[in-house]
């Protein structure tokens, strides 16, 4: 039966859904007043990051343990919903330029959001499965939401069938550890095929390995690939970032990958965690256990270092911003799953950090690319901000700042962002990679600041009148970029505190967990994270 | 309840769904009309369909069961939107070949 601990773990996007639903509602009652639509989905992001702040200091964990209330979900979740209240402040101006202003943008953005969040929050594969189409279904639509326009449409037919092709490797990734667990256990036993996280990992630490659950890990790997746009599966990335209407692209940057990245996260320390000297296991099995996070750490580091690489390499020669920030997200993929591959309290809190600073910073710099664009035209050269400065120094002034923080040069958090992630990874015992993101981003301060010199020191080609701010956009960008600077400025002391082993989740918080009926064997280690720092940001955004 | 159905075995059917799930990718990346794509790739997911319900069957579980379910209410969500695409498409160029959806490129 379910009870109230059920629906309170799963009340933040919940909310979000039944927000989403609202809008709908609203708009067709008031079909001229989008900024009731506007006030709608703010509130409703208020309501949930207040539940979410709730779960914080009630652990709650609902349906048989399927559904975490973990610090780290949660922390995650404040992310998503900075993303989605930041995409609905950003987004209004430029759809009306557009002349796509339509409320279902708004409900849209408001279901991809909670499907974002449930990704972050499940344990449970199915469960996974479900946020991940539910984030996704709701962005085919909106990166195909100007549909007059050839780009747009494009961009949402080679998303929607890349998306759903490698959804279906995610899942016949589920299907066959499902029916792996099951035969582990049917030679031991009563069959328990099991799609449980923490059970996975116990069934695997007492049973070892077969060849269904490899083979499912490895297409688990390839759908999320796909999802977080890790090369080789990057292809889709470039055309539906470029052909999506601005604002959808940067709402779609940051909130895919942090859900795809809390997701690997789980699933990789779901199979790394295990510590086969802790328990009384065949050496068989151990043999096995040792090789399986020889080949995940092995695999995860040629990827990572391939991401770093191409994605740093290739922006080089892009003359579309929208497109060049594309492929720089690409890089950034490969900087967070170096911190993926730390697998390590630090990486973890690195891996959150940086999704927080990643999103801020490239919703920002997405911010200032819709404001060039006017009626006729989209404006999204980089040659487009030719002489910017000399007319609008104030702009010029603020992409900087986030083409700094991007490129991760000190007066912006992104510095701090990246430090924090290959330091984790230096941690972790293994500075090859470390020094080869290092190497990697300094190809990348190339192009981040190709965009500045055009703007401060390249005369102008053409007349840049007027810039089309809003209130929603001025207030979204000026958070996003003092954002940028208080969290270079608070990132030491938050650094050395997420460094101290002794910040961990109270004990009592875990009192559910123990509970259950398989006893999980890594139960996800609460993040060493500030609460107060992240709550700041997250109450600053509003 | 009966464990297994004795006279086909489990390899049998993961074999034919594995085998439909690379027809299905394979019909991803040789053919060249949306449509087509798309059908594909229910394939492919019937194709999972069919190894969880092989599963769950084998094994007396009944979860692989109602994960078909959840598969096949996403998947038809995933139509609806995904032909709403297609048509709209469509109406903006008449085709809906792969290969003229070169508008971007790089």
């Amino acid at each position: 039966m379910l009870n109230l601990t059920d629906y309170l773990s799963i009340a933040p996007f919940l909310v979000i859904a039944l927000t989403g639903a609202a809008v709908l509602l609203f708009d067709l009652v008031f079909p001229k007043n989008k900024n009731l639509l506007i006030g709608t989905s703010l509130l409703g992001i208020v309501g949930a990051a207040f539940l979410t702040g709730r779960l914080w200091f009630q652990y709650a964990e609902g349906f048989s343990f399927t559904v975490s209330g973990d610090r780290f979900a949660l922390l995650f979740e404040y992310v998503l919903l900075i993303i989605a209240g930041l995409s609905v402040l950003l987004s209004d101006r430029y759809l009306q330029l557009k002349n796509i202003n339509h409320g279902e943008y708004y409900a849209l953005l408001l279901f991809s959001t909670s499907g974002a969040m449930l990704m972050a929050s499940a344990k449970e594969l199915i469960l996974i499965f479900v946020g991940l189409e539910i984030l996704s279904i709701a962005l085919y639509i909106l990166a195909g939401f100007a549909r007059t326009e050839e780009k747009s449409e494009e961009a949402a037919i080679k998303y929607l069938l890349l998306g759903a092709f490698s959804s279906a490797f995610f899942l016949y990734g589920i299907a066959l550890i499902y029916g792996g667990t099951g035969l582990l256990t049917g030679l031991h036993g009563q069959p328990a095929p099991t799609t449980q996280l923490d059970h996975i990992a116990s069934i695997v630490m007492l049973h070892g390995f077969n060849a269904y659950v490899v083979a499912g890990i490895a297409l688990l790997f390839v759908g999320l690939f796909f999802k977080a746009a890790i090369v080789p599966f990057h292809v889709w990335s470039p055309d539906v970032y470029q052909g999506a209407p601005t604002c959808v692209t940067a709402f779609m940057s940051a909130a895919v990958k942090a859900a795809a990245f809390a997701v690997l996260i789980r699933i990789t320390e779901t199979f790394l965690q295990i510590d086969p000297s802790e328990f009384g296991v065949t050496s068989d099995v151990a043999r096995q256990l040792a090789l399986a996070h020889h080949v995940i750490t092995g695999v995860l580091w040629a990827f990572a270092a391939i991401t770093m690489i191409v994605g740093n390499v290739v922006a080089l020669w892009q003359t579309d911003i929208k497109r060049m920030l594309a492929y720089s997200s690409v890089a950034h993929a490969g900087y967070i799953l170096v911190g993926v591959l730390a697998s390590n309290d630090q990486g973890r809190s690195a891996v959150l950090f940086y999704a927080l600073i990643y999103a801020i910073m490239n919703l920002g710099a997405f911010g200032i690319v819709m404001l060039l664009s006017d009626e006729k035209q989209e404006r999204s050269r980089i040659d487009d901000f030719k002489g910017l400065a000399y007319k609008h120094p104030f702009t010029a002034v603020l992409m900087s700042i986030f083409m700094f923080s991007l490129a991760g040069i000190p007066p912006a958090a992104g510095f701090f962002a990246k430090l924090y992630l290959f330091s984790a990874a230096v941690q972790a015992g293994d500075p090859g990679i470390a020094v080869l993101g290092l190497l990697a981003s300094v190809v990348g301060v190339y192009y981040y600041l190709m965009v500045v010199v055009k703007m401060w020191m390249v005369p102008e080609d053409r007349d840049i009148t007027t810039l089309t701010w809003s209130w929603g956009s001025r207030v979204a960008v000026l958070i996003c970029a003092s954002a940028t600077l208080l969290l270079f400025l608070f990132a030491s002391p938050v650094i050395s505190t997420f460094s101290g082993s002794d910040v961990t989740v109270s004990a009592d918080d875990y009192s559910a967990a123990s509970a259950a009926p398989v006893e999980p064997v890594a139960p996800p280690k609460a993040l060493a994270v500030q609460p107060h720092v992240i709550g700041a940001t997250a109450i600053a955004q509003r | 309840m009966a464990m297994a159905p004795v006279h086909i075995p489990l390899f049998y059917y993961l074999i034919v769904s594995a085998i439909l799930f690379a027809l299905g990718t394979i019909g991803v990346i040789v053919r060249r009309n949306a449509i087509i794509m798309f059908m594909c790739i229910e394939l492919m997911l019937n194709a999972v369909n069919l190894s969880l319900v092989a599963f769950s069957r084998y094994l007396s579980d009944i979860g692989g069961q109602l994960m078909v379910i959840f598969v096949m209410a996403v998947a038809a969500a995933e139509v609806a939107v995904g032909l709403g695409i297609i048509v709209s498409i469509f109406r903006n160029r008449e085709s809906i070949n792969i290969d003229t959806l070169d508008v971007m490129k790089g």
